[in-house]
This record gives C-alpha cells, sequence and structure tokens, in this order.
C-alpha cells in the first residue's frame, strides 16, 4: 500500500515537502484534531498529492497506532510521497516549528513573565481552565468510547486500581488492553 | 550537561510518545507520572503552566510540551533529546515496522484490545484531572473558574483556546492579589 502513489513521488522535492509540512507545524493551533482537517485542507485539497481515500486510509491507521496524530499522518503522507526519506523529511517539518518556537518560549520569554504579579493571576485562572479540558477530554472520550456496560465497568475497575495501587500509567493501559482481549471482543465496540 | 539526564529524558519521553494511543490529550496521565511523580521535574502547577503554553502555541501539544519540559529539566540538550524521544516512535514504527503494524491493526483482537486500553486510558484522563485539579483548584475564585469551564467545554465544541484565554481573563479580574 506504499506503492499507490509512486507516479508523482519523483518529481516532489523532498524541500518541498519540508516546506509544506513546516507551514502547517507552525501556523496550526490546537493539537492533533485541529491539525488534521488543515493537513486534508493542504495536502488532499490544494496540492492532490493524497485523494481522499488514501487519506481515509491514513487516518485509521493513525488512530489505532501510538504517538501523536498530526506527527503520524505526516509521516505516512510523507512515505507515500518519497519513501522513508519523505517521511522523515515531513516528520522535521511539523517538529521543527513546535522545537523553535517553544525552546524560545522556555529559554527567553517565561524566565521574564514567570514572577510577574499579574501573569501570576493570569496563570491562577488559567490552570483550572485546563483542568477542565482535561476533565472534558475525559468525559467526551468516555461518550464516544464506552458503549456498554463492559467498557464502563472495565474503565471504572481500572479507575479504581489505578487510584489504590497508584501503579505506572502504562501498566493501566497494558492491563486494561488484556482485559480488552476478554471482554471486549465487539461488546464494547465503538 | 548530565549524559544520563539526557538519556532518561529521550527514554521518558520516548515512553510517552510510544504509549499516547489516540492523540489529544492521551498523554497527560502518562506525562504526569514520567514528569512529576517518576522522576520529581517539576510540581503539578508548573506542569500545568507547560501544558497551558504547549496548547496556545502552534504544533502539536505533546511535541510542544516534550521541547519545554526538555528545556526546563536538561536546557538545549534536554529539549532536544525530549522531543526526539517523543516522535521516535511514530518515526520507528512507522518507517521500520509499517508492514507489521499494519498486521497487527487489521487483526481483530487489535481491536479488542485498543478497546480496553481506550477504556483504561479515559480513567487515566479522569483521574489525572483530580490529581492536577488539586493544584489548579485552590480557593473559591478558582474553583468558580474551573466549574464554568468545564460546563462550557462539555456543552459546546469550541476551541479550547478560547477556554484558556477566558481562563486567563477571569484569573486576571478575580487573583487574591
Amino acid at each position: 500500500m506504499q506503492n499507490q502513489k509512486t507516479e508523482n513521488s519523483n518529481s516532489l522535492s523532498l524541500w518541498t515537502i519540508l516546506v509544506t509540512f513546516l507551514k502547517i507545524g507552525a501556523f496550526t493551533f490546537g493539537g492533533g484534531y485541529a491539525i488534521l482537517p488543515v493537513i486534508k485542507r493542504e495536502i488532499v485539497e490544494n496540492r492532490k498529492w493524497v485523494n481522499d481515500n488514501v487519506f481515509s486510509d491514513i487516518l485509521i491507521i493513525t488512530q489505532g497506532m501510538p504517538g501523536q496524530l498530526a506527527l503520524n499522518s505526516s509521516i505516512q503522507i510523507g512515505v507515500r510521497l518519497r519513501g522513508t526519506l519523505g517521511g522523515i523529511t515531513a516528520a522535521m517539518g511539523v517538529t521543527i516549528p513546535s522545537f523553535l518556537i517553544l525552546l524560545t518560549i522556555a529559554a527567553y520569554l517565561y524566565p521574564l513573565i514567570r514572577d510577574n504579579i499579574y501573569m501570576e493571576a493570569v496563570f491562577y485562572g488559567i490552570r483550572p481552565a485546563v483542568v477542565a479540558l482535561i476533565a472534558t477530554a475525559a468525559i467526551k472520550m468516555g461518550r464516544t468510547i464506552l458503549h456498554g456496560w463492559n467498557g464502563i465497568i472495565l474503565c471504572a475497575v481500572l479507575l479504581v486500581t489505578a487510584i489504590i495501587t497508584g501503579v505506572h500509567p502504562i501498566l493501566i493501559l497494558l492491563i486494561g488492553g488484556l482485559a480488552g482481549l476478554v471482554v471486549c471482543k465487539g461488546a464494547c465496540k465503538q | 550537561m548530565e549524559i544520563a539526564l539526557l538519556f532518561t529524558l529521550f527514554i521518558s519521553f520516548f515512553r510517552i510518545g510510544l504509549f499516547t494511543i489516540g492523540g489529544g490529550y492521551a498523554m497527560i496521565p502518562l506525562m504526569e507520572a514520567e514528569v512529576i511523580t517518576v522522576h520529581g521535574w517539576m510540581n503539578s502547577s508548573e506542569f500545568l503552566d507547560i501544558i497551558a503554553v504547549a496548547e496556545m502555541t502552534p504544533g502539536p501539544v505533546s511535541i510542544n510540551a516534550a521541547t519545554f519540559i526538555g528545556y526546563t529539566t536538561g536546557g538545549l540538550l534536554g529539549s532536544m533529546f525530549a522531543t526526539l524521544g517523543v516522535i521516535s516512535p511514530s518515526l520507528i514504527l512507522i518507517l521500520l515496522l509499517s508492514r507489521l503494524l499494519m498486521k497487527v491493526i487489521q487483526n481483530p483482537s487489535a481491536t479488542s484490545f485498543l478497546n480496553g486500553l481506550r477504556s483504561g486510558l479515559i480513567a487515566l484522563i479522569l483521574l489525572a484531572s483530580f490529581t492536577l485539579g488539586q493544584s489548579a483548584v485552590i480557593d473559591l475564585p478558582s474553583a468558580l473558574i474551573f466549574a464554568a469551564l468545564l460546563i462550557g467545554s462539555v456543552l459546546t465544541k469550541i476551541s479550547p483556546l478560547y477556554f484558556i484565554a477566558a481562563g486567563a481573563t477571569l484569573g486576571l479580574i478575580l487573583f487574591p492579589y
């Protein structure tokens, strides 16, 4: 399935791929679900590098695999355009703007504003906002993912396990996955 | 800069990247565990500040957070190792193991495994909002900000950016100066 797009792959320079993904990385706010529509518009609609079906395939693979959504789909598009080098180039494209911007903030801006009383007030309000967003993520994910009692009970059991034992989240995820093999056979299908 | 610290940063963020499944805030519980609980690189308030900055700046949130946390922990090299760590699992899986990955994802057992894992993920994100909330919801005004924005964000589909901006504005007004 990597060879579907070989017709135009050799005509695309790595530089073009890099610049395209640099632009996507530098001008898109708000993480994976905000970036995906921008990637689609740029890659599928404007540049027509991959078609709609290929893009849907990429999204399906991306949602079932580890890693950042925007990064994963960019790498896969890069691979389809120019193989391994294309994948690495696309990854660099989406990562470099983040890296440079956050490096500048962490190194120069944050130390300047950290001890300011008004910035303290701003972050005093931002912290509960971020916690509200995290809680919302759990609630909205629960609504779309936890269908049927199996999923809900498993979620409750894992929550209690995590609170009581305090084990590393990775262990909870793995226990959940293994339990899913038994209790989620189709029953808690999305 | 100690090489051991750089290596630890890389491995920590590699783990975070490897077990963040589904994007969004899936990386929050893992990052919280690695950065606060396991390594004690910062406290909950600093962590929340960084997540807020990572959300407000362009680009993927977990890459932004990796760069910031890497810098505060290990300087320039620290930010490079943390960032490389968080993107490496994706690169390795797609570039080297894509055939295997396709086979695994198409297997029906993988769907059951992922569904169970997602149940765990929801539990972890919920728990993270409680543990992180303890350093954010500290008095009546911050509790009001939390409640108002929680209701707003559950009921609407407005971009997270607006809620952070609202939080900042309310903070300026309600902060006990």
